[in-house]
Parts: C-alpha cells; sequence; structure tokens
C-alpha cells in the first residue's frame, strides 16, 4: 500500500475526519454561526412595523448604527434617549477585579497547602475542593440569601459578637455583597488550576534553593512565586471571564440597579423585542473587551492537550 | 510525594505564640505550617457549610427559611400544598431539569465520543482548525454563547422551539448539547491518549479489519471514559443556568431558573427542599463517574496518583 493514504493507524487517509465530521458540522451550525449572528442582529435594524430585530446577515448590509451608539454610551457622552452604560461598564471593572484580587489572596495559600504540605489528608482536601464545581452555582447563592436575611444566621452572629448594633439589610443593593458573592461563587475555579501548577513544581528546585543558602522567604519569591506564574494566569483568566458576564449573582444578592453590571444590561436588553439590537451589540463589544483573555486561555488548553499527545 | 520531607529539628521555645509560629514556619517550610493549616480548613468551611446550612434549612419542619426548625420532610413529600411533590411549579421544574439533562446526555455523548476520536487519531490537514474549534466553547462566556444561541434560534433556525425541555429537538436541548460537546471530547480523548495506538495496531497485525479493532478492541477499553463524560454531561447540564435562561421562554422553568426567580421571594424552605434534590442528582452522577473511572481504569497506570487527583486535573 502506498504510504500517502495511509492515517494514523493503517486506515485510508478520509477515515478519522468522518469520525469527526457530525461534532464539527455541529459546532459550525450551532456556535458559529449563532456568533455570527450576534454580529448581524447588532448591525441589522428593527422591523418598522412589529419592532422586531431584523438581521443583516450579509456584511455588506452591515449599518453600524446601534454599534456606535453602544461605544459612545460606553465612553461617557450616550446618544439621546440610551442608557448610560459607563458607570455600569466601571463598576463591572471595579467588581471583577476586586473579587479577582480577594480570590487570589484567599486562594493561593489554599492551593499552596494542599499542593505541598497536605499529605495523608491531601484526597479529602481535593475533593473538599471539588465539591462546589457539582453544586450548581445558583444554589450556593441560594444557601447565601438563606444565610444573609435580615434574621439569618450571619447577623445573628454579628449581632451576638456586637459587631453590628442591629440586623443589617444584606440583600439590598450593597455592593460588599455582591463581591463578596463573586469572590464566593468562583473562588474554587481559581484554586483548581493554581494547585495543579503549584503541585508540578519539582521540589528539588527548593531544596537547591535552600542548599544554596536562600532563606524561606526569598525561595518563596524568587522561585515558587516565579514557578507558579502560570497557574495564576490561568486560574485569573479561567474566573475573569465568567464573572464579566455575570448578571445573576447581583440579580439574587441585591436585585438593585444600583448593583447592575454589564451582564445586567444585556440580559435586561436582549429579552425585549425592541432591544435586540442593543443586548446584541453590548454582547459584540463584551466579546472584543474579553477576547484577549480567552485567547490566552484557548491557547494555552491547546498547548496542554498537545504535550498531553506527546 | 509526601509532604513530611527532611524535617529540620523543630524550634520549640518559640513554637507559643502565632507570630513565633508564623516565625518557625518561615524559619522551616518543611515543618509543620499551622498558619496554612488554619487558613485552609477555614477556607473549606467557607466554601461548604452554607451548602449545608441550605440542605438542613429544606429539613425544617417550620416555613422559616433562615433559621433551623423541627427536621421532617413536610417540604418534600408531607405539606398537602407547598412540598416539592405537591406544588405543581416546583415538581415541574424538577421534571423538567432531568428530561434535560437525559436528552441532552444521550445526545451529546456519542457525537462527543466520534469526534474524540477522529481528533485525536486524524493528523492531515484541517485537523489543527478543528481542534481549535472544538475548544472555543469551553472559553467562551456563558452569556456570549446564551445570546448567540438565542439570537440565531429566534431569526434563523424558527422551525427549532423554545423551551419545552422534554423535546430532544428543542432550542434548549440543542443549546446545552453545543455547550457539552467539548466536555465529552477532553474527558475521553484524555482516556485515548492514555490507552495509545498499540492495542488496534495489535489487533490489526493479528487481522482484525479497522472497524473490528474499533468496536472490539478500541470501545471496550473507553467505556469507563465514556460513562465519566456521559455523567459529566449530565451533571453540567442539570446544574447550568445561564444557557437555559437564555433559551426558556415558556413552559420550561427548570431548577436553576427556579431558583433564580424565587430565591428571594420563596414562602417556605420548599425551595431549599428542590435544590437539595438537584444537589443529590448532580453530586450523585459524578461520584458514579468517578467510582467507575476507579474501578476499571487504575490498574496500572495511575498507581501514583489517587482518582480523585486524576479528576481534578481533568477538569482545567
Amino acid at each position: 500500500m502506498p504510504s500517502g493514504e495511509l492515517g494514523v493507524v493503517g486506515q485510508r487517509r478520509w477515515y478519522w475526519p468522518v469520525f469527526a465530521a457530525p461534532g464539527l458540522l455541529w459546532l459550525v451550525l450551532l456556535f458559529l454561526l449563532p456568533f455570527y449572528a450576534i454580529a448581524a442582529v447588532a448591525m441589522g435594524g428593527l422591523d418598522p412595523i412589529f419592532g422586531q430585530p431584523e438581521p443583516a446577515w450579509l456584511p455588506t448590509a452591515w449599518d453600524p448604527e446601534t454599534l456606535g451608539n453602544i461605544l459612545k454610551s460606553f465612553t461617557g457622552n450616550p446618544a439621546a434617549g440610551m442608557v448610560p452604560l459607563q458607570p455600569v461598564f466601571i463598576r463591572t471593572i471595579e467588581y471583577v477585579f476586586t473579587a479577582t484580587a480577594l480570590c487570589m489572596v484567599m486562594g493561593y495559600p489554599v492551593a499552596y497547602y494542599i499542593a505541598r504540605h497536605a499529605g495523608k489528608r491531601r484526597v479529602l482536601l481535593l475533593v473538599l475542593l471539588i465539591a462546589p464545581f457539582w453544586m450548581s452555582y445558583l444554589m450556593r447563592m441560594l444557601a447565601w440569601v438563606n444565610l444573609l436575611l435580615e434574621d439569618g444566621y450571619v447577623n445573628k452572629l454579628f449581632t451576638f459578637l456586637n459587631i453590628l448594633p442591629a440586623p443589617r439589610n444584606w440583600l439590598a443593593g450593597d455592593s460588599v455583597t455582591v463581591v463578596l458573592g463573586l469572590a464566593y461563587g468562583y473562588i474554587p475555579f481559581f484554586i483548581l488550576p493554581m494547585y495543579a501548577a503549584l503541585d508540578r513544581i519539582d521540589k528539588s528546585q527548593l531544596e537547591a534553593s535552600r542548599d544554596l543558602g536562600a532563606s524561606p522567604a526569598k525561595t518563596f519569591l524568587r522561585v515558587t512565586l516565579p514557578l507558579s506564574k502560570q497557574g495564576i494566569l490561568a486560574g485569573t483568566v479561567i474566573i475573569m471571564l465568567p464573572m464579566f458576564g455575570d448578571y445573576y449573582t447581583p440579580d439574587l444578592l441585591s436585585g438593585s440597579p444600583n448593583t447592575s453590571m454589564i451582564g445586567n444590561m444585556i440580559n435586561r436588553f436582549i429579552h425585549t423585542r425592541a432591544g435586540g439590537p442593543t443586548g446584541a451589540s453590548i454582547t459584540l463589544m463584551l466579546s472584543m473587551f474579553v477576547a484577549v483573555l480567552m485567547l490566552y486561555y484557548l491557547f494555552s488548553v491547546a498547548r496542554a492537550a498537545r504535550e498531553a499527545r506527546q | 510525594m509526601s509532604a513530611e520531607a527532611p524535617a529540620l529539628p523543630a524550634p520549640t521555645s518559640r513554637g507559643s505564640s502565632l507570630a513565633g509560629r508564623f516565625g518557625d514556619w518561615l524559619r522551616n517550610p518543611w515543618g509543620k505550617p499551622r498558619a496554612l493549616v488554619a487558613w485552609t480548613w477555614l477556607y473549606m468551611a467557607w466554601s461548604i457549610v452554607p451548602v449545608l446550612i441550605a440542605v438542613r434549612i429544606g429539613f425544617n419542619t417550620g416555613r422559616s427559611r433562615s433559621t433551623f426548625q423541627g427536621f421532617g420532610l413536610r417540604w418534600y413529600t408531607q405539606d398537602p400544598e407547598l412540598s416539592v411533590f405537591h406544588d405543581e411549579s416546583l415538581f415541574q421544574a424538577l421534571v423538567h431539569s432531568l428530561q434535560l439533562a437525559g436528552w441532552v446526555m444521550v445526545v451529546a455523548t456519542p457525537i462527543g465520543v466520534a469526534l474524540a476520536l477522529g481528533l485525536a487519531r486524524w493528523r492531515g490537514r484541517g485537523s489543527g482548525p478543528a481542534n481549535f474549534l472544538m475548544l472555543f466553547p469551553l472559553v467562551t462566556p456563558e452569556i456570549v454563547m446564551g445570546v448567540s444561541l438565542f439570537l440565531v434560534f429566534d431569526n434563523l433556525y424558527k422551525a427549532v422551539p423554545f423551551g419545552r425541555p422534554w423535546l430532544p429537538w428543542s432550542a434548549m436541548t440543542l443549546g446545552l448539547v453545543t455547550f457539552s460537546i467539548s466536555y465529552v471530547v477532553i474527558v475521553v480523548r484524555g482516556r485515548l491518549f492514555a490507552i495509545g495506538k498499540e492495542y488496534e495496531e495489535a489487533a490489526m497485525d493479528l487481522g482484525a479489519s479497522p472497524a473490528q479493532a474499533l468496536f472490539r478492541v478500541l470501545f471496550p477499553l473507553l467505556l469507563p471514559a465514556i460513562f465519566a463524560a456521559a455523567m459529566i454531561v449530565f451533571a453540567i447540564t442539570i446544574d447550568d443556568f445561564v444557557i437555559s435562561a437564555f433559551l426558556c421562554v415558556e413552559d420550561c422553568v427548570t431548577v436553576p431558573i427556579k431558583i433564580y426567580s424565587t430565591a428571594r421571594l420563596a414562602p417556605s424552605p420548599a425551595l431549599n427542599a428542590l435544590a437539595t434534590l438537584m444537589l443529590v442528582a448532580s453530586l450523585g452522577a459524578i461520584t458514579l463517574a468517578v467510582l467507575v473511572q476507579r474501578r476499571f481504569i487504575r490498574k496500572r497506570e495511575t498507581a501514583e496518583h489517587s482518582a480523585v487527583e486524576d479528576f481534578a486535573r481533568l477538569e482545567i
């Protein structure tokens, strides 16, 4: 048999692509095309009679007016009748960065301990660490709604310890509640890649650093920390991506427009017929804004897959 | 590797105060880092205890959603109007969630397994972009996927009905299959790399056709991973909120959607009971997946890591 015709395990060249075909077709029709639909709706118009979105499927028919209005609103001078998006945008960035910083500060020591010192307890700790992955995010937020109610255990504890003079209403437009809720929701997704990165560090490098006279603090700062940089980056990207699109955490833990994030705006517009192009435009802006994070994540996952293959 | 590596003699004199202990740890990072231990267990408590409290509130015999009362099944079965099994809207949410998760599992698993086989073995032109396309849904924020699917079903695939999770061709099912395929591929492909090509090559050297090598040799070896992938899809779907919510227009409330719309105003702990049932379903599916992986795969490859650790790696 001529070798050019043979695939990996001796089959013909088309043999394996045929297996991939249904899945790839599915992803083209229900992932790539829908992505394009965002652009088509964002740059399309509204039906003059029914007020429904009328997508512009061909790039030649694209009308960037709505997108331009959204961009103006983002940069601080909204056109007449357009919601001012800049405060929401700034608030989203503040929330996401604060919550991410909290995740790092709280999560790094946990990952460090499990990777380096847990010993016999490692399996138990990993089970506890992974358990929240398989609980619905909404269930975990419901738990906090229960705890933060006016007569809930948080108020009881805080008034008992005299931290608060009287029960506080945590669930009415409180930025602190929302940011802590975000941190609570996403921190497991930061710790796991962080753990994987710290676990990969070769212990002999730490011993070498100690043997060559570096203090433990210096060893941590000059060896462990730089070697875990990939993990910090991966964990940060993994939690920032969904956080930028979050709308259910503020809805459940505050419900006030004072804590609205970009996701709340998208959710609000997309479900009203006439808001279609506006919602799609904001989604497009958000996608462009997080594209860098997505590409970084994509390339690092692809790299990991290539390494696993070898 | 065990953590109790070359322990230096622990300095005993300074170990009393908290600052002193921290100092001990700085001097000897291979000793017992008590501050880290405390921090880690505090974190675990903070992470898990709220959920346990929510579960316990579902077993209240009274109406409070914030305080423990007597222990009973009132909000599961006994209350004739408001319990999960008697309140039509709560029971429907449970049924919808199970129907949806079942269909998505049935559709996404075979497509994903075939895609995993194709992508793992296909080396020609086009395999690079195909791999990238498969990874894309994993990194796309769910809200973007939700909006894009909503818009495409609303404006282009108008024949596909919104909601109706009991139909295998509803927008909800199709959307969640799109979201799940990549997870199946990641799980099954990881296993394919671990198995290697030797078994198939041996079978074909012994005269098996490619199809025989695939179905009689490779497929049985892959079965535990396929089962795990199916269970993961079930758990992901039953927990999913964003995509379901965007593709649900009417008659389609699932458990997460029900929690979203009533968490603030729920009149009784029945919502907690409902959420607990869903928690049991999804943790049960994952436990089954881990047990099967452990039972069939451990033997020779993963002597060093436990099944749980393999699972921790799988998520990334």
